[in-house]
């Protein structure tokens, strides 16, 4: 960096008379340590202590975890620091932003070992290896199986079956703009009827009395009459959440009920597919090069899905039985390609709020 | 003009030329002021509102800074001293007492400061609230005092720890006045007990002659005069400072041989006064009432009883009114016609 | 001869007053040296990047955001929702705050703790309470089918909830130190009740009510988390904007632009602040709050008493009792399955699972630092300003309170770009979430201060300096023991503030050593009924917390101006 900015840097520190401070905070931070090797990640990374534990065993580095945020958050601050970044690896990019940060090129690019057990359709830099796909997810309406099983009434399947009239005024989503889900399922409508069709089908699922919330809080806990955190006074028995949330409604549930309180409409599902990557400037890139290796092990993988609620990326890793049994298997999950997403995005939002929110 | 009998330089406190200007453009508070206070001497500053007597005590005190000149103490140049180190005392108009403290805490305040002990502390409190009659008073709350409680209880913290100068702001300005009567005596003794230097200011003159071994008049930032309260009633200086102690008599004359022409006739002047045009003073102790055929011919316009006499306002045929004081019994009736005589060592030729 | 020597002592004259100029400088320093490594720096190097692409200077682009009808919208928005809401504050809690400064009533104390509790509490805590309050299914809605959620109503009456104690507790410190004799003597001049409370109180009450308004429509100006959470994504402020074009589009120049006029717009208050209290500031008889205190006498006090009471359950308990009410109600009917798994969200093996005791200790640790951090850097700046002085000096005590107006995602995004060498490399530092806490804590220290400061008679400084007083002990014999309740009252908020911060922890708190409000939006962020419930808990643990620190502060207050 220039030396100006640095004298000043200097300069203010010295009449602040903070050098103590800030002897404290450099020896804080993580990197300098060679036996240190720190991850950068969003708000949703979590991994089993034990898990953890085995990577420091077998390979003598101990993990750092920087968390900065939800994932759109999280990638913008590692964009912002490009070349003296935070950490060493970045986890937590998913196909909706991923072209983003290739193209600022915040990554070196890294083979990780066991990337040949991940399916083709999840490497997404398959030619040069700059990320790594760790793990995958799908957004989905959920819908509560009580009121569909006292109204008599089948639960909808497809983004076509949400236009009935049968679902009017049942359904609520999340503002694309400020929610992950929202902008979710809105890319899996632009994937459904394409770029020019997507717009006509909000206009006729807002006039089918779709009802949109800010976050995906406020729409699952507060509106969705199948959570259990609504306490039944939910007025929507369709919410668009993730594949994952039947499972988890049933988790810590004593006795175990044979079926999810809720299901997923399998046909309304957008896959968000997240990587991992070598942040470039890293100052351990042995010991990152390491962990990438390690996000891709089979503890790691079978770790992933009660501590992220999400899948893993290695066909062989196994799936615990809570998935497995309440959960349910998206075959054929709407995608789109990740630069076509960051090219619209914004445009995209854009002519989304004023066709939805005005 | 502020000469005084002792050289300056035995004065405890000397100032020399001292100017306060506020404002750039408008009068200075103080112009050139130069004193001198001698060890143990009480002196009294003297003047209306806004002739600058507070700014004197706040620069001598080290809370104004002085555009220019200086400030001496025990011959010390006290330039750059700042005001917690010039060991003086001030006592606030309105007694600025700690409401937070009680009146142990509020008398012990200058002691602490400067680190005297528990002990010390507790017995200088204990001697100063019995000389000043608050004698037992140390945990009274200071809201619950009464004003000449406060009054004393300021003054004992400004004594406490011993100040080589101790300057008072209109010490008594707000009491009653039987209480002001009482305290101007009290605080003589507590002085004198003491041996305390002490500078006061005061816009009334009662005050200032009862308490003080010298006083100073002060006119708009200047000294109009200095000497002792006797020399000060009976040989007013200037005009502003017979008027300012409310003598009305003051009249345009011309000295010629030994007596004034003036607008009520010829009027003797004390011997040794110049020939010329000068304004003359006669204080109404001087003008002696006499039948009308033997002096001046007056007729009474008012009269104004006064306890120990009577202050009379007469009208002469020409010429303005003439005040005159005569005892209860020789006072004459309202719109009598009297004569009016002049003493001559009642006539002040006072300086332009 | 004369003549020159009247020139050294001039000179001497005016070394003296150049002495006070350094002093003042002096003990500004560390303030400005805060705000400038802390705040200035980070954010302009931000903006500065936003407007600068490819080494050039964008201004092009401030001309196209501002005249885009949406952001005009956002702006019109934002205006008119803090001045209602600033509005109908002032107008609910005035009253509170006379209740609060005059009357004894049992109680008091626990109340006047209550009241803070709100504005400690994260907005997303807060948001869920109220929409079970007034939103689809709450309370209002089961009693009268009256709904208020994704309507303005909802927001403004949020942003009472969380500014109600900001009026109070500015306004009645200053109250119940006013000589109540004035206004009686007012009264015996002929004026009449109301008169003599307009022209004698309320202009003596100006510069706290002024402050305290300020605050409000600060906060209210800058409202993030409610106005998400309770308007719906129809309505937007700028802060709203700014986060988004920050965080989620990484559009710096928008942002930029935006962060520029939110800035403007802050400034412009600032600057309206400044008048107002130059105009109305006067020394101040201050009494004893003791001594203006007693019980209620008469058909109207008692009538505002109860209404004030009243109107705090209503607006400000109801909502916190919902949240505790879902903290209890677990699947089987009552009781403390939620508390229990949070002890044992250990547990589950997770190693950012951490116990709620942890969260707590962390949230204590970071608020106890960021509380010094503010109270030195604040108290200090508060000392220099005291003496009122030039254009320089005021434009300090605005500069103060431009954190306030400040979106915290620039801030952090700020810090990012910045602390990121040594010797200043703080952004893996623990200091870093005290000193981004302490920014948004120093403005309550100098508001809260500066006019008991003021207010204070500079002739009793001067009778302490003439006692041999050097100006250090004239600031601990005379200012201290005068604005020990300010002070105390600033802590508070300082330590509130930090407890209940959120924008600006959240991207920078390290993830072992989450906050609570962090805890709880980790857990609101995941499904479940047990993650809920969990969340209601860590909610009214933080509460209690919360109350609890406040009202240790109250017992504190009384034991101390006891001893004089």
């Amino acid at each position: 960096m220039s030396t100006t900015r640095r004298i000043t840097v200097t300069a203010l520190a010295v009449a602040a008379g903070m050098t103590a401070l800030a002897a404290c905070g450099s020896g804080g931070s993580g990197g300098k340590d060679p036996k240190t090797v720190t991850l950068v990640s969003h708000d949703s990374f979590n991994v089993s202590k034990s898990v953890l534990a085995e990577f420091t065993e077998q390979t003598g580095y101990k993990v750092d975890v920087l968390k900065g945020g939800d994932a759109g958050k999280a990638v913008n601050q590692a964009i912002l620091s490009k070349g003296n970044p935070q950490g060493d690896v970045f986890f937590g990019i998913d196909n909706t932003l991923l072209s983003r940060g290739l193209k600022e090129g915040i990554f070196t690019p890294y083979q990780a070992k066991g990337l040949e057990r991940v399916p083709d359709e999840l490497q997404l830099d398959k030619a040069e290896h700059r990320v790594t796909p760790v793990d995958y997810g799908d957004t989905c309406v959920n819908y509560d199986r009580a009121y569909f099983a006292a109204h008599k009434i089948a639960p909808p399947e497809t983004f076509d079956d949400l236009l009935k009239p049968e679902y009017k005024g049942l359904l609520v989503t999340e503002n694309s703009a400020t929610s992950s889900p929202g902008l979710a399922f809105q890319l899996g409508t632009i994937a459904a009827y394409g770029e020019s069709g997507w717009q006509e089908y909000w206009k006729k699922l807002k006039a089918n009395g779709v009802e949109v919330v800010d976050g995906w809080e406020q729409a699952y806990n507060e509106r969705f009459s199948g959570s259990a955190a609504g306490k039944g006074k939910g007025d929507k028995p369709l919410v668009v959440s993730y594949a994952s949330s039947p499972p988890v409604e049933v988790l810590g549930k004593k006795p175990e009920p044979e079926e999810a309180p809720t299901g997923v409409a399998t046909g309304t599902c957008f896959r968000q597919i997240e990587f991992a990557g070598l942040l470039k400037g890293a100052k351990n890139e042995k010991g990152g090069k390491a962990l990438l290796d390690f996000l891709l092990s089979k503890q790691f993988q079978e770790d992933v899905p009660l501590q992220m609620f999400v899948n893993p990326a290695r066909k062989d890793a196994k799936v615990p039985e809570l998935f497995t049994k309440y959960g349910e298997k998206i075959d054929k999950p709407q995608t789109v390609a990740p630069e076509t997403i960051t090219k619209n995005r914004e445009q995209w939002i854009k002519q989304w709020s004023s066709l939805v929110l005005k | 003009m502020a000469e005084h009998a002792d050289p300056a330089d035995e004065a405890l406190l000397r100032l020399d030329g001292v100017t306060v200007r506020f404002r750039t453009g408008q009068p200075p508070a103080l112009d050139a002021v130069g004193l001198s206070v001698a060890a143990q001497e009480i002196v009294c500053v003297l003047g209306p509102s806004g002739s600058g007597k507070s700014t004197l005590l706040r620069v001598v005190a080290g809370l104004q800074a002085a555009d220019a000149g200086r400030v001496f103490l025990e011959g010390r140049d006290q330039s750059g001293v700042p005001t917690h180190r010039r060991g003086v005392g001030l006592m606030f108009q309105d007694h600025q007492l700690f409401p937070q403290r009680d009146v142990g805490g509020n008398v012990a305040f200058g002691l602490r400061m400067r680190g005297a002990s528990r002990a010390e502390q507790e017995r200088t409190v204990a001697e100063l609230l019995d000389l000043v009659g608050l004698p037992g008073a140390q945990r009274r709350a200071v809201a619950a005092l009464s004003g000449g409680e406060q009054q004393r209880v300021a003054l004992a913290r400004a004594l406490a720890p011993r100040p080589r100068l101790l300057m008072l702001d209109e010490p008594l300005g707000q009491l009653d006045r039987g209480l002001r009567e009482r305290l101007v005596v009290e605080l003589r003794r507590v002085f004198g007990e003491l041996g305390t230097t002490v500078l006061a200011v005061t816009h009334d003159q009662g005050e200032a002659f009862a308490l003080a071994d010298r006083v100073v008049v002060m006119q708009e930032g200047r000294i109009a005069q200095s000497g002792t309260p006797l020399e000060v009633w009976q040989r007013p200086a200037t005009e502003f400072v017979a008027r300012f102690l409310g003598f009305d008599n003051v009249v345009e004359a011309t000295v010629r041989g030994g007596a004034a022409d003036t607008p009520w006739g010829k009027a003797p002047v004390p011997d040794g006064t110049p020939d010329g045009p000068c304004r003359l003073l006669v204080r109404p102790a001087g003008v002696g009432i006499t039948a009308a055929a033997d002096g001046l011919p007056c007729t009474v316009a008012a009269r104004t009883f006064r306890g120990t006499h009577v202050a009379l306002l007469l009208q002469p045929d020409t010429g303005p009114q003439v005040e005159a004081a005569c005892a209860l019994r020789d006072a004459p009736q309202d719109g009598e016609s009297v004569g009016v005589t002049f003493a001559a060592e009642d006539v002040v030729v006072l300086n332009r | 001869m004369v003549l020159a020597r009247s020139e050294v002592t001039g000179r001497q004259g005016r070394a003296r007053r150049a002495r006070g100029t350094a002093t003042r400088l002096a003990l500004m320093a560390l303030p400005l040296a805060f705000f400038a490594l802390f705040f200035a720096y980070p954010v302009a190097a931000i903006v500065g990047r936003g407007l600068k692409d490819g080494g050039r200077w964008q201004l092009g682009r401030a001309g196209e955001v501002l005249s885009d009808p949406d952001v005009l919208h956002v702006l019109w928005f934002t205006v008119w929702q803090a001045a209602a809401s600033t509005g109908l504050t002032l107008l609910i809690a005035l009253p509170g705050a006379y209740v609060f400064a005059r009357f004894e009533f049992p109680g008091k104390k626990l109340l006047r703790s209550v009241v803070a509790v709100p504005f400690v509490l994260p907005t997303v805590v807060v948001g869920s309470a109220f929409l079970a309050l007034v939103g689809r299914g709450g309370v209002l809605d089961d009693l009268w089918g009256v709904r208020l959620d994704t309507s303005v109503w909802a927001i403004l009456l949020a942003h009472v909830f969380f500014n109600y104690a900001v009026v109070v507790r500015t306004v009645s410190g200053l109250w119940g130190q006013l000589d109540p004799r004035q206004e009686e003597a007012a009264r015996v001049l002929g004026a009449s009740r109301w008169g003599a409370w307009r022209r004698v109180t309320l202009p003596a009450l100006g510069p706290a009510v002024a402050a305290a308004a300020l605050m409000v429509f600060l906060f209210t100006f800058t409202s993030f988390g409610v106005v998400q959470i309770l308007g719906g994504p129809t309505f937007s402020t700028l802060e709203v904007e700014i986060y988004r074009q920050t965080a989620d589009f990484l559009d710096l120049p928008t942002a930029a632009v935006l962060t520029l006029l939110q800035f403007a717009a802050v400034l412009a208050l600032l600057a309206l602040h400044a008048w107002t209290v130059r105009r109305r500031e006067a020394a101040l008889t201050l009494v004893d709050p003791a001594q203006t205190v007693r019980r209620p006498r008469g058909a109207g006090q008692w009538a505002l008493l109860w209404g004030t009471l009243v109107v705090i359950v209503l607006l400000l308990v109801v909502p916190l009792a919902v949240l505790i009410e879902r903290s209890f109600a677990g699947p089987d009917g009552y009781g403390f399955t939620f508390y229990r798994a949070l002890q044992s969200a250990a547990s589950m093996d997770s190693t950012f699972a951490v116990a709620p005791l942890n969260a707590l200790w962390n949230s204590l640790a970071y608020g106890a630092a960021a509380t010094l951090i503010a109270l030195v850097v604040g108290g200090l700046a508060a000392a220099a300003l005291t003496k009122r002085g030039g254009r320089l000096v005021r434009g300090f005590d605005a500069l103060l309170m431009l954190p306030l107006g400040v979106s915290a995602v620039t801030v952090g995004f700020g810090f990012l770009i910045t602390l990121d060498e040594p010797p200043l490399d703080l952004r893996s530092s623990w200091w870093l979430v005290p000193l981004a806490q302490a920014l948004v804590g120093v403005p309550f220290v100098v508001r809260t201060m500066l006019p008991v400061l003021r207010a204070v008679d500079e002739r009793l400084r001067e009778a302490a300096a003439v006692l041999g007083a050097s100006p250090w002990r004239v600031w601990r014999e005379v200012d201290l023991p005068l604005v020990r309740r300010a002070l105390l009252v600033a802590a508070g908020f300082a330590f509130a503030v930090s407890l209940g911060e959120f924008g600006a922890t959240v991207f920078i708190a390290r993830p072992d050593n989450p906050t609570l409000p962090v805890a709880v939006a980790r857990l609101l962020g995941r499904a479940g009924e047990l993650n809920y419930g969990q969340a209601m808990a860590l909610s009214t643990i933080l509460m209690v917390v919360c109350a609890g620190a406040l009202l240790a502060l109250e017992r504190i207050r009384t034991d101390q101006s006891g001893e004089f």
